[in-house]
């Protein structure tokens, strides 16, 4: 075994140079130790190094929130903005330039609680950007608070006796308000989630990538999980399985598991090209 | 085993940028990496396949691997 690993050439010789797409003398950033959110931002910058995508050409959109302090880390165009808002200056800033590629990073507070009514008609417009939902089940920045993605029975600091709400299922939430690509992955799951983000940039229309990771400062802490790669280890690894596999295996090991991969793929008239058909049908083009 | 085989990679730790949180020494598949007081270091280089999940799943853009 050790020497078929020894034998085994490597795949890649060099590591990938995040420094090109990251804004200088800004790191270390401001997340927690053991935090997922560096990791889906590395899984980020490769797969927009892989699209082929220029700097110069993508507007990254956040609100506020842990997630949303990552466009102050890169060298793109940028927006940090209002909580829960980010969809709606990114709507803006998709119908004043329709060639910029625009991304909107926001949390799962920030997209489903407080932005809830945005995500929706940003789903169901079909407007083209993609969403990526830092889904870490609390709002990290402000302490703690039980967010819609809280699993119901778990602690934080404002459900100290365990959350008796039910969850919101960010991707079937998506699906069904029109979202036209709704997929999700994991930080443990690296290059999957590398290969997911690159589909949905490629995507015309609205694609929503939900990303489980963890919150080892609060929501680790309170649910008695003692390390980052613990909680990656149960609820990333453990609490998920591919929906490449899910037919194959037997029912009892796909129950209560959440799926990963691409989930929904449709073909639907976008927004701005719409937009554009009706400003050329009224001005008689 | 050949040349190439023996031949080292070189792991590159950032401990400025490091913040122990010990995902890289948890993950990695062979046992290369270990705390150090607050920060990774390495333990066994020999023993490194260059799989790079070390660096794929740092969160601090701390370690690197160099072929």
């Amino acid at each position: 075994m050790s020497t078929a690993a020894a034998v085994k050439k490597p795949k890649i010789s060099v590591p990938f140079d995040y420094s090109k797409y990251l804004r200088k003398g800004k790191l270390p950033h401001i997340w927690c130790p053991g935090c997922g959110h560096g990791i889906v931002l590395k899984s980020l910058l490769r797969a927009i190094e892989k699209s082929g995508l220029s700097k110069d050409d993508i507007c990254m959109v956040s609100g506020i929130g842990c997630s949303s302090r990552t466009p102050g880390y890169v060298d793109f165009n940028t927006l940090h903005t209002l909580h829960g808002r980010a969809l709606s200056y990114a709507t803006g800033v998709k119908l004043a330039k329709p060639e910029m590629k625009v991304i909107v990073v926001t949390g799962d507070g920030d997209a489903l609680a407080i932005g809830g009514n945005h995500f929706i008609h940003t789903c169901r417009r079909n407007i083209d950007m993609t969403i990526l939902v830092y889904s870490n089940a609390i709002y990290g920045m402000t302490g703690g608070q039980f967010s819609p993605t809280t699993p119901s029975g778990s602690y934080s600091t404002t459900s100290r006796y365990g959350n008796i709400e039910p969850v919101f299922d960010c991707c079937e939430l998506a699906k069904a308000s029109g979202a036209t690509f709704v997929a999700r992955g994991t930080a443990y799951h690296v290059q999957e989630l590398e290969r997911i983000i690159l589909e949905s940039l490629k995507h015309k229309g609205t694609s929503v990538v939900e990303i489980l990771d963890s919150c080892p400062v609060y929501y680790g802490r309170l649910n008695k999980m003692k390390s980052a790669s613990q909680m990656m280890e149960l609820i990333e690894k453990n609490g998920t399985v591919s929906v490449k596999q899910v037919d194959k295996l037997p029912p009892e090991k796909v129950q209560g598991k959440l799926l990963r991969g691409i989930l929904h793929k449709e073909d639907r008239p976008e927004y701005c090209e719409e937009y554009q058909k009706l400003i050329d049908r009224v001005s008689g083009k | 085993m050949t040349e190439a085989a023996k031949k080292l990679p070189r792991i590159v730790i950032q401990e400025k940028l490091c913040k122990g949180c010990s995902i890289c020494v948890d993950f990695c598949p062979t046992n290369v990496l270990e705390m150090r007081g607050p920060v990774v270091a390495v333990k066994n280089l020999e023993a490194c396949t260059r799989c790079q999940l070390c660096d794929l799943r740092c969160p601090d853009f701390a370690i690197q691997v160099f072929d």
